[in-house]
């Protein structure tokens, strides 16, 4: 591969290692590259929506993962395309921003990348498109903006979070009992939530689970599961009322971190170092003792000597429990957490109702359960299921039902879903494009007029895109896809009610609103706004230089 | 210069493989169907047993017929088979039985719904009917369970019959009614706590399997230190977790310098003064048997042996905490206070003969629940394998006891889920009705592979159960009846299962088959490069 040649027609080297480098122009490469994001795109798409089908992915080591979650499908189909793998990231953020969405968004992503391939075709420049793209994309934000509407809920009437969380969950494996699994959620993230300042952390939830059982055992615990057992095997399994103590320090002798040495060189010196010893030992329970602790949780081992010790004065206690967790059970139990043995005294205590340890079925795992705590600021959700891979697809739902749930308790504004949004946009952007002001009187009217040249065709183009969400609801659910989606757009139209949708459930009915089918405004806001920049990034791509796959 | 990629060519890594839509369907159906068929003949009372040899060096020989056994030992390839492998895997954890028919009933559930895939039935509605299927029939096995927990008697009898029934297809069939007895004298002295780790079991090779008793009391598989008492009566025993060969010094760093032989001594004699002082505290806790978890040196065992007491070392880690909890005592660490610790206490320690072993006999203690089982065989890979099926048995009966319904065995609640099932797909409309027919059929698989596995004539026999339950819906006890090789009442024949084991066969293979279902490409990426 070369670019140029002198006089006597051998190649200038430009680049290093030249030769062994191929690289793609102009449209050519503009073209490779949707070609790229559109089989990734492709891939995600038949998981869209309630009727969606899983994938099943196959990792190097040969564990199975069966998800449809976009974004865990993205991540382990280990991606290696350049191009690729800016979808995957698109996924990502989507997931890290919002928690939903993630599957819709991509497929956004490349139908928009299809439609700029036919642009192209017509000789737009791709920073033409991407501008109308941009345009478009306004448009269709202000729109949604416009026809959400607001979901008022208080702790108390919790039913509208619940349904867009059964909305979320029923394109999951767990859609046979979305109603348990959103009230789940929704309980969990009113527990954490901070209402008046409407924000929730949700790390204070934990979804951990158990192989074994069936989903139904699901359930909420009000507190924090730690996959731990007692010390010692004869310290009691339940305890009631317990004041906890949280220690970042090993039950072992001391380690000085500076390096010494202790000469002993007569047998009085070797006497006295055992009896220090075993003072240490017993100075240390007692100083737990003293405190008033009844529960030791510790970060780190114990020692034999020291674990009968504990076992001997009547102080149940639970060893290596990671940070994390360390971290939670000092929140919800409102115990400090003490780095030293000296610095414990009674006010670092938490305090829990109830501490028990449940074991499962015949294995010998056992788990601990801290319930009651006075700052209900913990909670976890405890997941039981048939077998490894259906546990792992239902902490991801799950997952994403959280993440629904957050975002309306931060932004109760909410969309309709089944495409609805996307339809409503989709007519939006056309008539801002035709600049057609009137049937759909919007707050692109002052943007429109300005619409003159080759952007329409992208605006146009994006309104195309938008229909590909429904389409390929549509698609997944096995109705004709086609007929749908026009009757449902027709009707739109005619009666100028942006809650009209396709009817995957076969409920008989379009409008989204009796269908109870939610979804969050920021959720959809963000899908536009992250797709239609990754379009603009991948147009604006016009050389390609990569090192040859054989060398 | 390649401008143009073919679709997926460069997207993935190389060495990873896509297969989509029907090819990734065929794909999962044809791994989850070779699985279940794998294990299909060793279904029922009259299954075939499988060789396994490991891979490993020795290449180690493994005869069984316990399902999740099997597959644990089968490496697949195919994901779908993993997922079979899985089910079969927690069966074993949850329940311990039933793990052949859970895989057996996922692999004829997937067999079916690749007909009606081939049908144009989309595999969102198979599992549409599945579901309501599985409703049906969940609902049909819990009317069909009876339990008998209020009559002491009646209940040992449904113990038993369960107990038999698990065993029959097992190695241990020729003497399942001493081994039924055996696991239910076991379960019984548990009083319902169900708490499986107060049964040991023992392996000893040589003798016949009928040889294999229950013994009231518990055994360990260790020895008695040398010229220590080899029996002991009213037996105080301290049980310990300590280092008992020389102390060390805990507190970091420490180190011993000294600058004359004579100091070398001294520290000697010291060090040996702090293991007497140690010893002589353990004996103070007024005991005369001493077990300790890691090993004992001859110093302080010839200490204990002057005091006439008893020890034994290099009890397990397992071993301890079993005896500590049948013993009832503590497992300490620390001597100090000899009037709080609490010992344990049992009538009588003593040396018993088992073959040609010598092994440690405790009776009459403390916590009554304990027992311990000792089997005996001919071989060991007969041991083993009697030993997973007695473990299967236990199981099935610690949960019985804990859930007391009971069903009839045989393929009875299969029949009747069956009937039940086909009676609500009349009702139901659209093609779901056709996916719960085929979820009829596929439980009629379980008692036609019985009957197969038993060169039995399995057509007749599921059309005359299936006459008979239809003629008596509810009410019929027909079962298939392996030595008649008829259909047969099973409530006479005694032929009885655990409603806990049966349910949870029901909703994982109902789980597992939709997993598979939903599935529509499967991304298998490039295996891992290992170094070397």
């Amino acid at each position: 591969m070369s670019l140029a040649f002198d006089d006597y027609g051998r190649p200038f080297i430009i680049l290093r290692e030249q030769g062994s480098k191929s690289r793609v122009r102009g449209t050519e490469a503009v073209k490779a590259n949707i070609l790229a994001a559109k089989t990734v795109a492709r891939t995600l798409r038949s998981s869209l929506g309630p009727k969606g089908m899983d994938k099943m992915l196959q990792s190097p080591d040969g564990d199975v993962t069966i998800t449809n979650d976009g974004a865990t499908i993205l991540e382990q189909m280990e991606v290696q395309h350049q191009i690729g793998k800016l979808l995957v990231e698109l996924s990502k953020s989507q997931d890290h921003e919002i928690g939903d969405g993630t599957t819709g968004v991509v497929v956004l992503a490349g139908s928009l990348l299809e439609q700029a391939e036919s642009l192209l075709d017509m000789g737009i420049h791709p920073l033409r498109i991407a501008e109308g793209y941009e345009m478009a994309c306004k448009v269709a934000t202000a729109h949604l903006d416009s026809i959400a509407t607001k979901w008022d809920f208080s702790p108390e009437e919790v039913e509208p979070l619940v349904q867009t969380c059964m909305t979320t969950l029923s394109s999951k494996v767990v859609g046979r009992l979305k109603r348990q699994m959103a009230e789940i959620c929704v309980k969990a993230v009113l527990a954490v939530a901070d209402l008046p300042r409407r924000d929730v952390n949700l790390d204070l939830i934990k979804v951990e689970g158990k192989v074994g059982g069936a989903m139904e055992d699901t359930r909420l615990v009000e507190g924090i599961v730690i996959d731990k057992d007692f010390s010692h095997p004869q310290m009691p399994k339940e305890l009631k009322d317990v004041k906890i103590a949280i220690l970042t320090c090993p039950f072992e002798a001391p380690k000085p971190k500076t390096k010494h040495k202790v000469d002993i060189d007569t047998v009085e010196k070797f006497e006295s170092l055992r009896h220090a010893e075993q003072q240490y030992f017993i100075d240390m329970v007692q100083k737990c003792k003293d405190a008033g602790a009844g529960l030791i949780i510790c970060q780190w081992g114990f020692e034999d000597e020291a674990n009968h010790l504990l076992m001997h004065h009547n102080l149940p206690a639970i060893r290596w429990v990671g940070g994390v967790e360390i971290e939670l059970l000092a929140m919800a139990t409102g115990a400090r957490i003490v780095p030293r043995f000296e610095e414990l005294s009674p006010d670092k205590l938490g305090f829990a109702k109830c501490v028990r340890e449940v074991g499962y079925g015949t294995t010998k795992e056992r788990s601990i359960i801290i319930e009651g705590c006075p700052n209900l600021s913990a909670v976890t959700i405890w997941v039981r299921g048939g077998n490894r891979m259906v546990l792992d697809e239902v902490r991801r739902s799950l997952h994403d039902a959280l993440c629904v749930a957050r975002n309306l308790v931060r932004d109760n504004s909410i969309v309709y879903g089944g495409g609805s949004a996307e339809i409503a946009c989709s007519l939006a952007v056309e008539a801002a494009a035709d600049k057609v002001v009137g049937v759909e009187q919007y707050a692109m009217r002052a943007f429109a007029g300005k619409v003159v040249g080759v952007e329409q065709y992208a605006m146009r183009a994006f309104a195309d895109a938008l229909e590909a969400v429904p389409l390929a609801l549509a698609e997944n659910s096995g109705l004709p896809s086609i007929e749908s989606l026009t009757a449902v757009k027709a009707r739109q139209l005619a009666e100028s009610n942006p809650h009209l949708g396709i009817d995957c459930n076969d409920a008989g009915t379009n409008d989204m609103r009796e269908q109870n089918v939610f979804e969050t405004l920021i959720g959809k806001r963000q899908q536009m706004f992250l797709a239609t920049q990754v379009c603009k990034m991948i147009l604006k791509i016009d050389d390609i230089i990569q090192p040859s796959q054989y060398d | 210069m390649a401008t143009l990629m073919a679709p997926n060519q460069g997207m993935l890594q190389e060495g990873a493989r896509e297969e989509k839509g029907e090819n990734a369907r065929m794909a999962s159906f044809v791994g989850a169907v070779a699985m279940a068929d794998l294990v299909k003949s060793t279904l029922g009372p009259k299954g075939m047993d499988k060789i396994l040899q490991s891979m490993g060096r020795g290449h180690e020989v493994t005869v069984t017929n316990d399902g999740a056994t099997i597959l644990k030992s089968v490496y697949v390839d195919n994901p779908a088979a993993k997922v079979l492998q899985d089910i079969s895997k927690v069966q074993d954890d949850e329940v311990g039985d039933g793990t052949t028919s859970v895989v057996v009933l996922a692999g004829e559930l997937l067999r079916e719904a690749e007909q009606l895939v081939g049908q144009k039935v989309h595999p969102m509605t198979i599992i549409a009917g599945f579901r309501e299927a599985e409703a049906v029939a969940k609902a049909e096995l819990t009317a069909a369970a009876f339990s008998n927990a209020e009559h002491p008697e009646a209940f040992r009898n449904d113990l038993l019959n369960i107990a038999r029934t698990t065993l029959s297809s097992k190695i241990l069939t020729a003497d399942k009614d001493h081994f039924a007895e055996l696991a239910v004298d076991a379960i019984t002295r548990l009083k319902g706590s169900g708490n499986l780790e107060a049964i040991h079991i023992i392996k000893k090779a040589g003798g016949a399997l009928k040889d294999s008793f229950l013994d009231e009391g518990f055994i360990l598989d260790k020895k008695i230190g040398v010229g220590q008492p080899k029996r002991i009566t009213d037996a105080k025993v301290l049980i310990a977790n300590t280092p008992m060969d020389t102390d060390k010094i805990k507190i970091y760093g420490a180190r011993v310098r000294v600058d004359s032989m004579a100091k070398v001594g001294e520290i000697e004699a010291a060090e040996k003064n702090k293991m007497r002082e140690k010893c002589q505290k353990i004996i103070d806790h007024g005991i005369n048997c001493f077990i300790n978890r890691q090993l004992i040196y001859n110093f302080p065992e010839e200490i204990f042996a002057d005091a006439g007491v008893m020890s034994i070392e290099h009890a397990d880690f397992d071993g301890i905490e079993r005896l500590a909890l049948v013993l009832g005592g503590e497992i300490a660490s620390t001597f100090e206070h000899p009037g709080e610790v609490k010992l344990g206490s049992c009538k009588l320690i003593e040396e018993t003969m088992i073959g040609e072993d010598k092994l440690i006999h405790f009776s009459g203690v403390a916590l009554g629940e304990a027992c311990t089982i000792v089997l005996r065989g001919a071989s060991s890979h007969i041991l083993e394998e009697a030993d997973r099926s007695l473990h299967d048995a236990l199981c099935v009966l610690g949960e019985t006891v804990k859930e007391p319904r009971v069903l009839y065995g045989g393929g009875w609640p299969e029949m009747r889920m069956a009937r039940a099932i086909e009676e609500a797909a009349k009702k139901t409309p659209g093609k779901k009705s056709l996916a719960m027919e085929a979820f009829a059929r596929a439980l009629r698989q379980l008692p036609t592979t019985i009957a197969d596995n038993a060169g039995l004539d399995s057509a007749d026999i599921v059309a005359t159960l299936r006459a008979a339950h239809g003629a008596d819906p509810g009410a019929s006890r027909m079962g298939v009846d392996m030595i008649a090789g008829a259909a047969g009442d099973m409530r006479e024949l005694g032929i009885y299962e655990s409603f806990k084991v049966k349910q949870q066969v029901l909703l994982s293979a109902t789980e597992a088959a939709e997993m598979i279902l939903r599935v529509d490409d499967i991304i298998r990426c490039a295996p891992r490069q290992r170094s070397g």
